[in-house]
């Protein structure tokens, strides 16, 4: 039955989630885009609200709270809102922990969910992306060979956020590279081991307080239990409708902000006297952008409704994450162009947004719900 | 809880009209088109009795939701609608709007009328022969602006004399002249006073003073007529005036916005169906023709060709779920202004975007009148400029989110 009502429980995130993001993410966004660094007091508070261990298991030391991709969705828009390198960081971990939890083996489970429910940040991350124009999920070239018991990683990943600093990683690799998305299998790798190189801290247009890495394999062993899943394997188009609509709820977050600050700021703003926000030039762009905030949000809130539904998703948050991609950036630069050259200062946050948004047609993967 | 699903029972109304759709509307599409003028009176028959036997109208079912949104009833009555219309126009956008029912003119009676006047006026809409109501606003010298209404209603003994000239009036030949139905006409009473002097006044068919002057050549929806009407000294008794003489300063003109709050979703829904129609027909175009639409894979590896459907497919969806939630909003009982425009400016461009796309898709295929494509991208244009063109509903948006009034947003 058709409703748009949030439930009381997700309208209390809403509320507390969005508070944070207002009153402290968003200070601290602007000096973690010049300094490339994020807080660690700030990433410690996020800890607390429980954004990775909530939804684990409690036998694994989790909250055992229900996972839901519209809940998910309702607090990642929130955190994009606030800003959205920091969004992507503190929701990291999960990047690691919610596939071991919803597709890893028993022994997977009880070996590697409980670290993530210490009072303090456990770094860990996944890498899926690979440093080519037509990166395709369902074609990665990272690649995955039987060899013995166990399995052989080669290739190259990119965008691994939080890589430097992370315990362990997924690495996603094909096992069968005829087999599209149901050929890619994910292979826990810890810190340090044999094959795996770590570059330098990538540097991109935004994101810039997202650490973010490079990492060649070659001729990476892992054992057969380093397999998420064991060989059942993984649900991987699951995954990456999740991390879809993960990625297009921060999107919207992102819209979001843009638009409620250059609409305030055009209400403020004179020019020949009245407030720049009585002409129809401005009042229009504003107005298109308020529409395509809501539209998009209602796409998400479908593809996450799918998800939780137990369908694939794989059509609605694919459109959806486009959909985002495209009016983010619309968006956004609206926000620019309401501010005029003013937007066009780092004085305002408007033209980070538009370096963040732009990445949404980069970036896959990389964030989960 | 948000929940995007529908009720099985709702999907099965929806195949009874889809069925409608597919039976008696397309069969006839490029018909009525062609022939502009020429009324489908075994369709307008059919439509008559199918609604009577299964009591619920088919068609522009607007006086039923009013009725159905007054508290008492329950909620999905706006929901229904907005769906109904979709699977209705999806058959033909033309036919849709000029199937015999209260209509429009409904919608004014049930805004405005009181009780007595909603069982005199309407009661005609359940027996006998088929009828229309219409309603008539739009004048020559004004379109968006509705508060600049010149037609004069002045009281004279027993009766009002409407004295004016209406036009675009949706339906109105059947209303006026052709059926036994009504045209509720908006009128001033008192030049002075505004937007407050402005009334509705119901005209019953073929009152003397009432002159269809022109039926209008369109670029779409030939199917339903749009009228010129001439009020010439035409005298109506004064109950024909809905709701209160008195002018005031609320209500009034009030009640002719509070009816768009309920008909803009309606509006959307109608391009939605056109848009999907247009959708639908390439979709299946394409799996004949064996091109794959890739869902999934790299952006940068789509061709263009599928780039085109995914967007003309996901500017649908998102145009539709703004309609359900203004229309899930009035149903809920939340003031839903905001999003009934929202959703009728999205709808409006996105369809006329898509079905535009679709001629182009198609090729030399696209643009012939063999197939019914060149005709959705006709009909599509005018849910982007009835009930509040795009612009008119962007400004509307604009005022709501800026918190301005209509004094400092113009």
């Amino acid at each position: 039955m058709i409703d748009f009502e949030l439930s009381e429980e997700q309208q209390m995130i809403r509320d507390s989630v969005g508070a944070f993001a207002r009153e402290e993410i968003r200070p601290a966004a602007r000096p973690a885009d010049e300094s490339g660094a994020i807080p660690g007091a700030l990433v410690a508070k996020a800890w607390q609200f429980g954004f990775v261990s909530g939804a684990i298991p409690e036998k694994f030391g989790g909250g055992g709270d229900a996972r839901s991709a519209v809940t998910g969705a309702i607090a990642a828009e929130e955190l994009g809102f606030g800003d959205l390198s920091i969004a992507i960081h503190v929701l990291a971990p999960r990047l690691f922990a919610y596939p071991i939890a919803e597709m890893g083996t028993d022994d997977q489970r009880a070996r590697y969910l409980k670290r993530f429910s210490g009072a303090d940040f456990a770094a860990a991350t996944a890498a899926v992306m690979e440093p080519r124009f037509d990166f395709d999920l369902s074609a990665l070239q990272v690649s995955a060979t039987r060899d013995g018991g166990g399995f052989v990683l080669n290739g190259a990943k990119c965008y691994v956020p939080l890589a430097a600093e992370s315990d362990s990683m997924l690495v996603y690799g094909a096992t069968d590279a005829g087999r599209g998305l149901a050929g890619v299998d994910g292979f826990i790798v810890a810190r340090g081991a044999a094959g795996v190189t770590i570059s330098e801290r990538e540097k991109n247009m935004g994101l810039k307080a997202l650490a973010t890495y490079e990492l060649t394999l070659k001729d990476c062993r892992v054992g057969a239990d380093a397999r998420v899943g064991g060989e059942k394997g993984i649900d991987f188009s699951r995954l990456m409708s999740q991390s879809r609509v993960a990625l297009s709820a921060m999107g919207v977050g992102v819209m979001n902000a843009a638009f409620e600050y250059a609409r305030d700021y055009a209400k403020e703003r004179k020019a020949f006297g009245v407030p720049i926000a009585t002409k129809q030039a401005i009042a229009f762009m504003l107005a298109d952008m308020a529409i395509e905030i809501d539209a998009a949000r209602l796409l998400v809130w479908e593809a996450a409704f799918r998800l939780d539904q137990g369908g694939d998703g794989l059509k609605e948050s694919y459109l959806a994450k486009n959909y985002v991609a495209q009016s983010a950036l619309k968006v956004t630069d609206n926000a620019v162009q309401v501010l005029g050259g003013h937007g066009y200062i780092r004085e305002h946050p408007v033209e980070m947004w538009l370096r963040n948004a732009r990445g949404f047609s980069a970036i896959d993967g990389i964030a989960t719900v | 809880m948000i929940d995007f699903e529908l009720e099985p029972q709702i999907l099965n109304r929806l195949k009874m009209y889809h069925a409608v759709s597919e039976h008696m509307m397309r069969p006839i599409s490029r018909e009525c088109d062609e022939h502009e003028h020429q009324k489908p009176t075994q369709f307008y028959e059919s439509m008559w009795s199918a609604s009577a036997a299964a009591d619920v109208q088919v068609g522009d079912d607007r006086s039923k939701r009013t009725q159905a949104s007054e508290a008492s009833t329950p909620r999905r009555a706006n929901l229904l609608t907005v769906l109904s219309t979709e699977e209705l126009c999806w058959g033909d956008a033309g036919l849709y709007l000029s199937t015999p029912n209260a209509g429009l003119g409904g919608a004014a009676v049930m805004a405005a009328g009181t009780p007595e006047q909603k069982a005199r006026f309407l009661k005609r809409f359940r027996e006998g022969k088929p009828k229309w109501g219409a309603m008539a606003i739009t004048e020559p010298g004004f379109g968006s602006d509705s508060s600049a209404v010149a037609t004069t209603a002045t009281r004279d003994g027993d009766h009002w004399v409407l004295n004016g000239t209406k036009i675009f009036c949706t339906a109105g030949e059947m209303a006026a002249e052709k059926s036994e139905g009504f045209v509720v006409v908006w009128a001033t009473v008192d030049k002075s006073a505004g937007r407050a002097g402005i009334k509705p006044f119901v005209v019953e068919h073929n009152t003397p003073g009432m002159t269809v002057t022109r039926v209008e050549n369109k670029l779409g929806i030939r199917a339903s007529d749009t009228a010129a009407i001439v009020l010439d000294n035409c005298r109506i008794p004064l109950d024909h005036l809905l709701g209160s003489a008195e002018v005031r300063k609320e209500g009034g003109f009030k009640d002719v916005m509070a009816t768009f709050d309920a008909t803009r979703p309606i509006v959307a829904a109608m391009a939605i169906g056109v848009g999907r129609a247009a959708l639908d027909f390439v979709r299946d175009f394409l799996k004949q023709q064996n091109v794959a639409v890739r869902y999934g894979i790299s952006p940068r590896r789509l061709t263009a060709l599928e780039r085109d459907f995914m967007e003309m497919e996901v500017q649908l969806q998102a145009a539709r779920l703004l309609t359900w939630r203004a229309a899930w909003m009035l149903d809920s009982g939340k003031r839903n202004s905001l999003e009934a425009s929202m959703a009728k400016a999205k709808a409006g461009l996105a369809v006329t975007l898509i079905t535009q796309k679709a001629v182009e898709l198609l090729g030399p295929l696209g643009y012939s009148r063999k197939i019914l494509l060149e005709k959705w991208m006709r009909d599509a244009k005018i849910n982007d400029i009835f009930e509040g063109t795009q612009q008119i509903n962007m400004i509307i948006v604009a005022r709501r989110i800026l918190n301005y009034s209509s004094k400092e947003l113009n």
